[in-house]
């Protein structure tokens, strides 16, 4: 279970990765948080933006007609 | 161009009917011969849409006939009006082919899928959101090897920069006119002679029976001499947008934060720059550019719930949000890309802000 979860079903980019993004800047490091997005821009940004900004992408999964991202903040 | 005034049918026989059949075979003739063609070998169409979906359901439906394998091998990027003609012929297969993270394609994925079979294989020249260039000669080889046709969309190519189907060995290559200062509603597919299409528009034996229906003769005439009028430019004009281009790929990173820049630096056409920005919807974009008088496209998925990022960007794992594709041309200028790099900052960080503000 993450430490924080941010639900953006029913939203749209950039709308998960600017919330990823504040939640990240947030949280102490070794957090993990879970962003569950059913946005199709967000199944390449998020991954994207882990890459951009040095954060680890722990998991990727489909659902809820969606996916659920888990990123551990360094 | 008295050819505009000759509205008689190519195909009769009357004097004002030769005379539209001499202007067209000497336009197909001029068409043919700036890629390297013969004139038999151009089969005009309504454009590059249509060159493209005969090559692909006409290709592979020939070599289907011919006993090849009902498999289509395709570059992950390229246009939908090949990926769509693709996927809709019935009792096929379609391999999509991976991309680099700048866009050139897997040529030993390509080896390997040409080894468990393909009868057709179709690979763009250049690629219409990030400009990059496909090795194509080499690509065609391996197609060759394996019995495969080989079709080439090349219609951001044709007019930009130099194309010779006898050099890059292909069967089959699309052309568009309009995408290099030619008029709307014309393309061509180039068909190496021996090669069979099966057609898609049936009714007639115009265009050697492999398009029926009246060609658009005005639009024809002016594509040749649009054509005519870029192949004395193109060298100087490509050295150029180069340039421009080169100066816009260094300078967004240093007036933006969080920007990415797509494609090949080396392998591209050389007027697009395609590039996205963090935390922002590409549509804002656009509208706060289109203030300033600045007409950019975008292929960005945000703002509305029915589109779906760019599957350009997303097959070659590039950002998809605030995506902006600059295309360059004849009339841009140094001082164009001057007034973008100005405007462009104040434009993102008003997105921006928009955005945080509804997060």
């Amino acid at each position: 279970m993450a430490d924080v979860v941010i639900d953006c079903l029913g939203e749209f980019c950039p709308m998960p990765v600017i919330k990823l993004n504040k939640a990240v800047e947030k949280a102490a490091p070794g957090t993990t948080i879970e962003i569950l997005s059913d946005d199709e821009g967000s199944k390449v940004d998020i991954p994207v933006w882990c890459r951009m900004r040095g954060q680890e992408l722990v998991s990727q999964e489909a659902r809820d007609g969606g996916w659920a991202f888990v990123v551990k903040v360094a | 161009m008295g050819s505009l005034e000759e509205f008689a049918d190519p195909s009769r026989l009357y004097g004002a009917a030769r005379r539209a059949r001499i202007a067209l075979d000497a336009a197909r003739d001029q068409i043919a011969r700036h890629i390297g063609g013969r004139a038999e070998e151009i089969v005009f169409t309504s454009g590059g849409t249509e060159s493209c979906n005969l090559a692909i359901s006409g290709g592979a439906l020939a070599a289907a006939a011919a006993r090849r394998p009902k498999r289509i091998l395709v570059s992950a990027i390229e246009h939908t009006a090949v990926l769509e003609a693709a996927r809709r012929l019935e009792g096929f297969e379609t391999v999509e082919l991976a991309c680099s993270s700048t866009g050139i394609v897997d040529l030993s994925a390509l080896r390997a899928e040409c080894v468990a079979g393909a009868g057709l294989v179709s690979i763009q020249m250049a690629n219409q959101e990030i400009g990059t260039l496909q090795p194509i000669a080499e690509a065609a080889a391996i197609a060759r090897e394996a019995g495969a046709l080989f079709h080439t969309d090349a219609c951001m190519a044709v007019g930009n920069v130099p194309v010779d189907v006898r050099g890059l060995g292909v069967d089959l290559l699309s052309a568009s006119a309009h995408k290099a200062y030619g008029p709307r509603g014309v393309g061509a597919l180039w068909v190496r002679r021996g090669v069979r299409v099966r057609p898609m528009l049936v009714g007639d034996d115009r265009e050697r029976g492999r398009r029926a229906g009246m060609e658009n003769l005005p639009a024809i005439v002016g594509w040749a001499a649009a054509l005519g009028a870029r192949a004395a430019e193109l060298d100087v004009e490509a050295q150029r947008l180069s340039l421009l281009a080169e100066r816009l790929r260094a300078q967004l990173p240093v007036v933006l934060d969080d920007v990415v820049v797509h494609g090949d630096p080396s392998e591209c056409l050389p007027g697009l720059v395609s590039f996205s920005v963090l935390y922002v919807e590409g549509e804002t974009l656009l509208l706060g550019l289109d203030e300033k008088g600045i007409a950019v496209h975008s292929g960005s998925s945000c703002t509305s719930s029915t589109q779906e990022p760019s599957h350009v960007l997303a097959a070659i794992g590039a950002l998809t949000q605030g995506s902006i594709r600059v295309s360059m041309g004849r009339d841009t200028t140094d001082s164009d890309i001057d007034v973008f790099l100005r405007e462009l900052p104040p434009v993102v960080a008003r997105a921006r802000a928009l955005a945080s503000g509804k997060a």
